[in-house]
């Protein structure tokens, strides 16, 4: 299976590798896929004062695609706000990067990642848990 | 000249030999004849041809020439083993006894017979892909007729002990088939020797054409038939119906030749390359090789680098022309069952990348590889959040991982 150029260019040239402190209260990590699957994205987000997300890292275990659906969406993360990124679909990223059906899954724990992230900074700061759609993973 | 990207995937095919290939043009031009034409010198020359090779393959596994039943290939060997000796020794028993590691064409056909009434069991492997012989003892009945034991794996290189395998069949009574195909050409096999009664092989394995394969059938103690899978002109004394394929079958016996010849010298230098490749790849951290290293074929290498995922491993090395165990792309992400049978974890499954060597593999080549691997497994391992938990000192098994 080939993969689409956008694929290639963020694999050979990840955005935003690394790891913010997960001890900070303005930071949400979210921790998503289990290594049998063979894929682990750790998503994690800064947020400011007015809920803008200031900046994203992720690490990710698993195959191009999913390396790329990780380092897409914190592209995407930055900037926005907490609640405009809570908008941030997995159909997005498939079109953004081309996917193949049959990697679909990595952009679905692309956004569960995101979520799961929100979730993390969103009880950290007192506010209640959003209800996350069950992974279709 | 380092010519990109470098082939290492040879137990999934090898490139043909230029002298295989001069030995089949001809009979696709001007010797043109179907074998099986009695009456004309087109016909007398192609049969002429097949029976030399016949004699190639023979002098190859120590066999008769006329227990040689020529077929497209391995999987079709595999089939008419199988499916012609269940038919043929129905009123014996129904029950065959194999390996969870066998290649999809030996266990899809035992399903296959499953569901026409018989009995298969599949026995597990131990920690380096091996039999067991006491198990597999036990696991025979009075209605077993076949035991089927591949000789070498095609993902990790392990050799089955052949020899052991066919003394426990015979006495027993029961026939002994073996799929040959990672073995033939790269390691010496003698059907007599190792008591073999039925042999898969392919050409395409071992520097021949794709599309041409045989199966070795024993024919003198004990005497073996297989019950023929296809119908029409009772080729290959009624077993194998079809035309046969000339050119290829000239190949395979070249191919044959070759192997035979070159076995000695061709496995000294590639299992020292592999010996290489395989001692720098060890020296990453975290890294293991899967499967028996006594036991193994000498061009076959596979290694896990943990906390690193195959798929995105080999699109790190996509220089290199490797296979990994996982299965990213699968709908199942199921990765390889036989790492997953030798009681492998996920997690390790997912993290191999299998390198086949060939006699065209270079120094060169090798010293490439084992460089672009390094580089790989280090870029990924730093992106990898499975690697820095590990390097915090995190016991990965004490997290609760996401339900998937």
């Amino acid at each position: 299976m080939a993969y689409s150029d956008k694929v290639i260019d963020h694999y050979s040239n990840p955005r935003n590798v690394g790891t913010l402190d997960k001890s900070k209260n303005n930071v949400g990590t979210g921790l998503v896929g289990a290594p049998e699957c063979g894929d682990v994205m750790r998503l994690q987000i800064e947020v400011d004062e007015n809920q803008v997300i200031t900046d994203a890292k992720f690490k990710t275990f698993g195959c191009g695609s999913a390396i790329a659906s990780s380092s897409l969406a914190t592209e995407w993360l930055k900037g926005k706000t907490v609640d405009e990124a809570l908008s941030i679909d997995n159909m997005d990223i498939v079109e953004e990067l081309a996917l193949p059906p049959v990697k679909i899954h990595c952009s679905v724990l692309a956004e569960d990642a995101i979520k799961t992230a929100i979730n993390d900074y969103r009880v950290k700061n007192g506010l209640p848990a959003l209800e996350l759609p069950k992974s279709h993973h | 000249m380092l010519t990109l990207p470098i082939y290492l995937d040879n137990n999934a095919t090898t490139p043909l030999d230029p002298r295989v290939l001069d030995a089949m043009l001809p009979y696709m031009t001007k010797m043109f004849g179907n074998a099986a034409s009695r009456n004309h010198a087109f016909g007398w020359q192609a049969e002429e041809a097949v029976d030399y090779a016949r004699e190639q393959i023979a002098a190859l596994i120590n066999c008769s020439p006329k227990e040689i039943i020529f077929t497209s290939g391995a999987t079709e060997s595999d089939n008419l083993a199988i499916k012609g000796v269940f038919e043929m020794y129905a009123s014996k028993g129904n029950h065959v006894i194999t390996l969870t590691t066998e290649h999809k064409a030996v266990l899809d056909t035992c399903k296959h017979i499953e569901k026409l009434g018989g009995k298969v069991t599949y026995l597990p492997v131990d920690a380096e892909g091996l039999v067991d012989l006491k198990q597999l003892e036990e696991a025979i009945t009075d209605k077993t007729i076949l035991i089927s034991v591949m000789y070498a794996n095609n993902e990790i290189g392990v050799i089955q002990p052949m020899r052991e395998i066919s003394a426990i069949a015979k006495k027993h009574g029961i026939l002994f088939f073996t799929d040959g195909t990672q073995a033939v050409g790269k390691i010496p096999v003698d059907v007599e020797a190792d008591g073999i009664d039925l042999m898969a092989f392919s050409g395409h394995k071992m520097y021949g054409p794709k599309g041409v394969g045989a199966l070795y059938v024993r024919r003198k103690n004990p005497r073996v038939k297989v019950t023929a899978q296809m119908d029409g002109g009772g080729h290959e004394r009624g077993m194998r119906s079809g035309t046969l394929n000339v050119p290829g079958i000239v190949g395979l016996g070249k191919a044959a030749e070759i192997a035979k010849q070159d076995m000695e010298s061709d496995t000294k230098r590639i299992s020292a390359m592999r010996d290489r490749l395989e001692k720098e790849l060890l020296t990453i951290e975290e890294s293991y090789v899967n499967g028996s290293v006594e036991h193994r074929l000498p061009h076959v290498s596979n290694i896990s680098f943990k906390y690193v995922e195959g798929e995105g491993l080999m699109m790190g090395v996509k220089d290199l022309a490797v296979s990994s165990g996982s299965a990213c792309t699968s709908a199942s992400l199921e990765p390889s069952y036989v790492l997953k049978a030798l009681g492998l974890s996920d997690d390790l499954a997912h993290s191999s990348l299998r390198f086949g060597l060939s006699r065209f593999t270079t120094d060169e080549e090798i010293d490439f590889a084992i460089d672009h691997v390094k580089e790989a497994v280090s870029k990924l391992r730093e992106m990898s959040p499975l690697w820095e938990m590990f390097k915090e000192g995190i016991d990965l098994d004490t997290i609760e991982w996401a339900e998937h």
